[in-house]
């Protein structure tokens, strides 16, 4: 299986691993997949009192390819806000990792995870 | 060809394929381009030095084996030995019966030739191992039919190294007048094989399982009690008509050669094998949650067959680039599938999933051993830092009860 060089940089360096306090009223958590699929995306944003995304970290289990396109997402997180943040279409992970028709789900579930993520923080807002 | 060196990983994956040995490779040369007589050709010497050279083969082979050499048909190997053993013996019997008896765990090239027959008419079974990987002989007598014409077990798996008992069901074969097929691809230089003893009427044999070239590999077909088979490659009546088709001398003369190395030196190969297997066990039970697939006991020391939790399997391949192993089996690494060999033996997908074989042979060294274990305790670290499930493991979730978001 050949990794575009995009992808092998994202595993071997991983922007923003971790976890932030799921109770956290600031921190909206997305948790998609499941692992009889082999995929299982965390993602949580931390957002400011101006509705600006400031912080975002991820925890996958999955291929390269998923670990990639959730890593590649915190970064394309910060700094937005939660509109924009649900704009974000698979395709624009695709582009960027160069990923192959079979990871194209990877791409999927990372824009599921943003939804979710985004959707949580939402209902704590309430 | 690659163009900038390439460091190349350690080789793991000796279930996959063995490099030829040595030996084998300055033993097969001649005959491409000094020998290069057709064994069928009657009226010279080229002809005569390249059917000598094949019967020498076919000693060996029978040697290894204990059988008689005119058991021993020549095939490309042994996918083409199990088709001819399947199609060619249910066909040839199927005024008996029209049922074929397997395993789940058997190789593609026994599940599909069996599928094929269903095609053609056929009922099938195809029986579940236990959670070992091992058959359960009652459950194989079940499964018997008045009209079971034949079944097919593979000696040792491919994937987790289990050795099956083909001694006790060979002979359960014989009481219910049953053909008896077993793929012994990846046993021989392994364990013994006794076929004058054992119950076993077809046996099929690969020679790139044991350091012998790809492209061959021999079927044996009995002959007391006499077993017959329908050819599936027709057109000049080679190997007594059962196989026809020019003999590939030099690919002969390597698997001859290299089965003549199994068999004196397979003992002493085995017994330090074993000592690297038990190394390399004990090296990696000491990750946490880790779960051998496949009876400890009852398998070769070749194979080692190990899940690691809450990581995924094509990462897991990925993080461990300084070895080549592969997950699952290699037929199936193409598919997003789990292996249905590990599904078989009542593995969740996650275990499935998670797994890597790692299968050792003649050139492995200790320091290759070694080197995996720490490669595997760095890398199922970092994985695991990574990991959500893991993470949810570690704060006491049971993740048995998580809904997931699936998609």
């Amino acid at each position: 299986m050949a990794y575009s060089e995009k992808v092998l940089d994202h595993y071997e360096n991983p922007r923003n691993v971790g976890s932030f306090d799921k109770e956290d009223p600031t921190v909206g958590t997305g948790m998609v997949g499941a692992p009889a699929c082999g995929d299982v995306m965390k993602l949580q944003i931390k957002v400011g009192a101006n509705g600006i995304i400031e912080d975002a970290k991820f925890k996958t289990y999955g291929c390269g390819s998923a670990i990639a396109s959730s890593s590649l997402v915190t970064e394309m997180l910060k700094g937005r806000t939660l509109d924009e943040a649900q704009a974000i279409k698979n395709t624009s992970i695709v582009e960027e990792l160069v990923l192959p028709p079979v990871k194209i789900h990877c791409s999927v579930l990372a824009e599921d995870a943003i939804k979710a993520a985004v959707a949580d923080l939402k209902s704590k807002q309430k | 060809m690659t163009n900038e060196t390439q460091v190349m990983p350690i080789y793991m994956d000796y279930s996959a394929t063995t490099p030829v040995d040595p030996r084998v490779a300055e033993k097969m040369i001649p005959f491409l381009t000094e020998s290069y007589g057709n064994p069928a050709s009657r009226s010279h010497p080229y002809g005569w030095i390249a059917e000598k050279a094949v019967e020498n083969a076919r000693n060996e082979v029978a040697k290894l084996v204990n059988a008689d050499p005119r058991e021993i048909i020549w095939t490309s190997g042994a996918t083409e030995s199990n088709n001819l053993a399947i199609k060619g013996a249910s066909n040839f019997y199927s005024s008996k019966g029209k049922h074929i008896i397997s395993v789940a765990t058997e190789h593609k090239a026994v599940i599909d030739a069996v599928r094929e027959m269903e095609r053609m008419g056929y009922e099938t079974t195809f029986l579940q191992p236990e959670p070992d990987g091992l058959i359960d002989i009652k459950k194989f007598k079940d499964a018997i039919r008045p009209d079971t014409v034949l079944a097919s077990v593979m000696l040792v798996n491919n994937e987790i190294g289990v050795i099956q008992d083909i001694n006790a069901l060979g002979k359960v074969c014989r009481e219910e007048k049953i053909i008896f097929h077993v793929d012994a691809a990846q046993a021989t230089g392994k364990v013994e094989i006794n076929l004058e003893k054992l119950p076993v009427d077809l046996m099929s044999f690969s020679a790139h399982k044991t350091y012998g070239p790809k492209g061959v590999g021999a079927l044996y077909v009995r002959r007391k009690p006499r077993i017959r088979i329908e050819a599936q490659m027709h057109g000049g009546g080679h190997e007594r008509g059962i196989r026809s088709g020019t003999l590939a001398t030099h690919q002969i003369v390597g698997m001859g050669e290299a089965f003549r190395i199994a068999r004196e030196e397979m003992e002493m190969e085995n017994a330090r094998i074993k000592k690297l297997q038990s190394r390399l066990l004990s090296g990696l039970i000491e990750i946490e949650e880790t779960y051998v697939n496949g009876d400890i006991e009852k398998r070769v020391p070749h194979n080692l067959n190990i899940s690691f939790n809450y990581v995924e399997g094509e990462s897991l391949i990925m993080a461990v680039k300084g070895i080549a192993v592969s997950s699952g089996s290699a037929c199936t690494s193409a598919s997003l599938e789990p292996s249905y060999v590990l599904r078989a033996l009542g593995r969740s997908d996650e275990l499935a999933h998670s797994s890597i074989r790692f299968s050792i042979g003649r050139f492995t060294k200790d320091s290759d051993i070694d080197y995996t274990i720490r490669l595997l305790k760095e890398k199922i670290g970092r994985l695991r830092e990574l990991s959500p499930l893991w993470e949810m493991f570690k704060d006491g979730v049971d993740l048995e009860k998580v809904e997931w978001a699936e998609h």
